[in-house]
């Protein structure tokens, strides 16, 4: 075999590789991940182990936001108002009914469940473009909401809320911090291996499906309305998730957290990990917290500007985000197995 | 009684009854009626703007008509939404491929399972047993259908790089997967060269003949049609014009006039 024939029998084993596993990671690369999100934080200032934690609960929200649009087609501009609910109802839960933290998440869950499938109703009827404006709406609703006079002897209005940190449980020896790395480690890692799950099952089918062709997809049988629903259900419920846990993290809620701003940094995160590629996510989170400190680093005065240029590059050079390279890697990976 | 199957007294498994469809003040369908029998290949031709697209869409209840009524076994299927004709026993292909094209060529025939099997999304994100247990019986039957369809060696290919004569297989396996009793083939001819068209209509009869179905083929290629349908109806201007064996609708001086304008042939 020449060098040439060689080269294409290599791009077409590779082309032929990402199908199989296109959503997730090789088993080692998995391994490998953990293992460094296990061990860094043991090396870190608490700082440090916040800015993780930081990544993953957002990591947790850019997943959630890849589910619905990666998986089942629907954009949304709306992700904030879930992650803000998500927020409340766990500060609300620990601050003023002192439930313990542990157990507000799952309420968090089935009450974004709720928002997101009503949500998702009306949203039926519209697509592309013109969903992703009614989801702004809900954006730019949610942080008023937050405000009202009724709420606010339990939401306490545009001040906020403070919620106290929890100690890490038996006696363990280590800080606030790191303990509620590794819960937030483990509750992500769950919520991971399920969204997979979800989306490599008949219901994810049924969701790709959707995205791929509606009318086809119904004549499969398969119930457009509902999957469509069921989607924002699931979304919003990981979204809230995420709400809650940065409720925790951060100590803090507070109507003007929940913005906008907030929902595209999601949709932006979603862009830069790479569209319907679930370990994208990270990728994606770790780009909307430390680009924006780059930027900073690089101009202090001009750091929307520079935060745009690398924006821009990432869109440029890997347009398909994070996946990319990964494919990338592994197209090199295989070739130097084989030399 | 030209057909075996009316001769046997069997009642229809599909019956089309009088269905008209009227968009706007265009009447795309008026007074159609015919029955369809079990094990039959039922050739429905015409023109273009005939009505074999309308009648179609009627069948898999994309459009609701105006009057007249469909019945499957006896039962309407009128008051069924669209995503509920699978499930009693309608399969479709369509006329320009409506494959999941970001999808595994196995993907989109394990769609095709979607009606025969059932799930729930908590259950499937914690993989419980009896989801792992459906999941390798679709697997199982998917393998079969691709095996039948010759389609093994592109399993694991997405769908949008294949050749379109590929892809018409896939469709093909795609409605298989679900076991129809009714195969709705819309101009599964389409696109195809001569040989691919042979080799079609030699396999739409073994998928009648092997897997017990019953096919509905709206074509405009008559050749195929002559050769692999049983019974024929022709429709024109939404109206029927000859229904009969392919011999004798190929000879209906309507038929022939309604293609080639003139009575002479």
């Amino acid at each position: 075999m020449s060098a040439a024939e060689e080269v294409v029998a290599e791009g077409h084993e590779a082309v032929e590789a990402v199908p199989k596993r296109a959503m997730t990671l090789g088993t080692g690369t998995s391994l490998l991940v953990l293992l460094l999100l296990i061990a860094v934080p043991l090396f870190a200032k608490n700082f440090v182990i916040f800015q993780l934690t930081q990544l993953l609960y957002l990591g947790l929200a850019v997943l959630a936001l890849n589910i619905l649009t990666g998986g089942s087609g629907q954009f949304s501009l709306g992700q904030s108002a879930f992650y803000g609910i998500g927020a409340y109802v766990t500060a609300v839960m620990m601050e003023q009914f002192n439930v313990p933290y542990f157990l507000c998440l799952p309420v968090a869950a089935v009450v974004c469940f709720g928002a997101g499938f009503l949500f998702g109703q009306p949203a039926l009827r519209l697509s592309g473009v013109y969903l992703a404006l009614a989801t702004f709406a809900l954006a730019t609703a949610m942080p008023q909401l937050l405000k009202l006079n009724f709420l606010e002897k339990w939401t306490g209005g545009v001040q906020g809320l403070v919620v106290t940190k929890p100690d890490a449980p038996f006696g363990l020896p280590m800080s606030q911090d790191m303990w509620l790395y590794y819960f937030t480690l483990v509750v992500v890692i769950a919520i991971y291996i399920f969204s997979v799950n979800l989306l490599r099952s008949r219901s994810g089918r049924a969701f790709m499906a959707i995205r791929d062709n509606e009318i086809a997809a119904s004549a499969m049988g398969v119930n457009v309305a509902l999957y469509k629903t069921l989607a924002f259900g699931v979304s919003a419920a990981i979204t809230g998730i995420a709400g809650g846990l940065s409720a925790i993290a951060v100590q803090f809620v507070a109507p003007d957290s929940f913005t906008i701003t907030l929902a595209i940094q999601l949709f932006l995160g979603m862009v830069v990990g790479g569209v319907g590629w679930l370990p994208g996510s990270i990728v994606g989170a770790a780009f909307i917290i430390f680009v924006p400190n780059i930027a900073e680093g690089i101009s202090k005065g001009l750091s929307g500007a520079v935060f745009g240029v690398l924006l821009f590059a990432v869109i440029y050079l890997v347009p398909h985000g994070a996946r990319q390279i990964a494919i990338l890697g592994q197209q090199l990976a295989g070739k130097l197995r084989k030399n | 009684m030209t057909q075996a199957q009316l001769a046997q007294g069997t009642s229809p498994l599909l019956a089309v009854r009088d269905v008209s469809v009227v968009f706007g003040g265009i009447v795309a369908l008026n007074g159609v009626s015919f029955d369809m029998h079990k094990g039959q290949i039922l050739g429905l031709i015409g023109p273009n703007g005939a009505g074999k697209t309308t009648l179609f869409n009627c069948l898999s209840r994309l459009y609701q008509p105006s009057s007249g009524d469909i019945l499957m076994e006896g039962t309407s299927i009128l008051k069924r939404s669209p995503h509920r004709i699978a499930e009693i026993g309608i399969g479709r292909t369509f006329q320009n491929v409506a494959l999941f094209p970001n999808l595994s060529v196995m993907d989109n025939v394990r769609v095709g399972a979607h009606s025969k099997t059932s799930s729930d999304i908590i259950s499937d994100s914690l993989r419980l047993a009896w989801v792992r247990r459906s999941e390798a019986s679709v697997n199982k039957k998917v393998h079969e259908i691709l095996g039948y369809l010759k389609l093994e060696e592109v399993a694991h290919n997405v769908v949008s790089g294949l050749p379109f004569g590929t892809q018409k297989r896939v469709e093909l396996a795609r409605a298989l997967a679900a076991d129809p009793k009714i195969l709705l083939l819309d101009e599964p001819a389409g696109g195809l060269n001569h040989e691919e068209v042979y080799v079609l209509g030699d396999l739409i009869r073994r998928i009648r003949d092997e897997r017990n179905m019953t096919v509905l083929l709206v074509e405009h290629h008559m050749g195929l049609v002559m050769s692999i349908a049983d019974h024929v109806v022709a429709l024109n201007f939404g109206k029927k014009l000859a229904e009969g064996t392919p011999a004798q609708v190929q000879v209906d001086p309507d038929v022939i006039k309604a293609y080639l304008g003139s009575k002479d042939q």
